[in-house]
């Protein structure tokens, strides 16, 4: 085989592993044994997987006004450009409201580094980001969902007469005509509003006074207090981000991007030196390539990179 | 900065040379090491041989032979060790083939240059890396440049890309396909001392 063939087969191989979006552990396997039969598969992978890792960095190019090149789900994703997002965690205090389930809750989840979109029959629709668990009540026309934990992105048909209810973490979200983001973490819960109105409230705890959200508003509630912060449009598109599958940083932090990416990959980026934590960088990354972040940490920071049982330290 | 790195490497890694080398060591190694070479190693194998069309051929042979030395034991001088590889390959060929070149013996000097002149500077690569990959990207043929953008950048799917070229999903592939080896061939430096050859 010439070298021109063999680079043919390995840029497949490059690009089905990294690109397609479609990689199962039979393909790996395949990739093995071909990467076996020669020195020269292995050499030209490697060069043009690195070829790869460093064209990712071309995504910095992409348009900053995103309308022009996105697809359909993010041209909606402005439209209703006054949508909601709600964080919600998921520890202790998730659950108090999530055990009285009818034994007919459907139950949906995705995976480390997954996304799925639930589609209701009235045309709600309800995205999951990675590492999500979402219940919804039975029936032909649920009104009532809970978010165990991860990230959710509700766009609801409104219908006054029955306000849809999205339980987190013993906190309530009842949507006026809405869209919004919820993402729970442990002892976290965020609510942000992208389009329509939204009221947030803890049922458990009648004291606390509940929110009242408008477009860009992002309310983040502890275990005793609800905060609310208004935010961008440009700020809120870059949250959403996910739901094409990128990270969107500015000004964030090394640590602050280290544990985005941990949310969507199985293999964890960790940074021990505050020095470096504190770093901040600004870039889109996809949010499935820890690779090209930790590239982009090497070379504008000249930080090493080591990769050891199964984490990656960045070091100086 | 740089040297600091490298130094605590050396502390952290006394004995790094008489260590099974890792897959994943060996692979950052080649990325890190061994590849940015690749435009001085081209230029050295064309000084060197006369039949140009076998130079890919070369670099992938002086490749797989670095990989499998450095499998066994990680070189200290990448550099050197590399050219070395590519000259001892070439004195292989000529006696394969039974063909006298001169240039491939008279040239011994190339090496010695070659192994002697230092790596760029990190952070210059650091800042012009984008720069390189835009000039890459503008390089590549319209249709394979169209298809990359649409995928790499602007992030639509292989589906998404056919249906607005009205190509088949086969026809994307190929020109993601084509697309790849020709940005490896720039930013590698192959493309690059072809093109200040011709």
């Amino acid at each position: 085989m010439s070298a021109a063939d063999i680079q043919t087969r390995a840029a497949d191989w490059v690009n089905q592993r990294r690109d397609s979006g479609e990689w199962t552990p039979d393909d790996q396997a395949a990739l093995d044994a071909w990467l076996a039969e020669s020195p020269e598969h292995v050499v030209a992978y490697w060069r043009l997987d690195a070829a790869w890792e460093r064209t990712q960095r071309l995504v910095a190019l992409r348009p900053s006004k995103p309308e022009r090149t996105r697809g359909p789900i993010w041209r909606n994703a402005l439209r209703f450009a006054a949508a909601a997002i709600v964080i919600a965690a998921g520890t202790s205090a998730a659950f108090y409201f999530t055990k009285p389930t009818a034994p007919d809750t459907r139950h949906f989840a995705t995976d480390v580094g997954a996304r799925k979109t639930i589609k209701l029959a009235d045309g709600s629709e309800i995205e999951l980001n990675t590492n999500t668990v979402l219940r919804i009540a039975p029936g032909p026309n649920p009104r009532m969902a809970w978010l165990d934990k991860g990230e959710a992105y509700f766009r609801i048909q409104h219908d006054s007469a029955h306000p849809f209810v999205v339980m987190a973490q013993g906190r309530r979200v009842v949507d006026l005509g809405t869209e919004f983001l919820m993402r729970a973490e442990p002892k976290r819960l965020e609510v942000a509003l992208v389009a329509g109105r939204a009221q947030l409230d803890s049922p458990n705890d009648p004291t606390q006074e509940p929110a009242v959200l408008t477009p860009g508003d992002v309310a983040i509630a502890t275990a005793n207090a609800i905060s609310v912060t208004s935010k961008s449009t440009k700020v809120l598109s870059d949250e959403l981000s996910w739901r094409q599958g990128l990270l969107v940083f500015k000004y964030t932090t090394l640590e602050d991007a280290a544990s985005e990416f941990n949310r969507y990959n199985r293999k964890k980026i960790v940074i021990t030196d505050p020095k470096v934590a504190q770093l901040t960088i600004v870039g889109t990354f996809p949010s499935n390539d820890v690779n090209a972040f930790t590239d982009a940490a090497q070379a504008i920071f000249g930080l090493r990179i080591e990769n050891r049982n199964g984490e990656i330290a960045i070091k100086r | 900065m740089t040297d600091k790195v490298d130094s605590n490497r050396d502390s952290y890694h006394p004995h790094s040379a008489s260590v099974a080398v890792t897959s994943a060591a060996l692979r950052d190694w080649f990325v890190r090491e061994v590849l940015p070479l690749e435009a001085a190693l081209t230029q050295f194998l064309r000084h060197n041989w006369r039949n140009k069309s076998d130079i890919p051929d070369l670099v992938q042979e002086v490749y797989a032979r670095v990989y499998d030395a450095a499998r066994k034991e990680m070189p200290e001088q990448t550099r050197a060790f590399v050219f070395t590889t590519a000259h001892n390959l070439l004195i292989d060929r000529v006696r394969r083939e039974k063909i006298i070149q001169i240039e491939a013996v008279s040239e011994l000097d190339t090496l010695a240059i070659a192994a002697d002149e230092p790596a760029p500077d990190r952070s210059v690569i650091a800042r012009d890396e984008l720069r390189r990959l835009q000039i890459a990207l503008d390089r590549l043929p319209p249709r394979t440049r169209e298809v990359v953008t649409m995928r790499r950048i602007d992030g639509l799917s292989r589906a998404e890309i056919a249906q607005r070229l009205s190509i088949t999903e086969v026809t994307v592939k190929w020109h993601l396909n084509e697309g790849l080896r020709a940005l490896a061939d720039d930013l590698y430096g192959e493309a690059a001392a072809l093109r200040n050859k011709s």
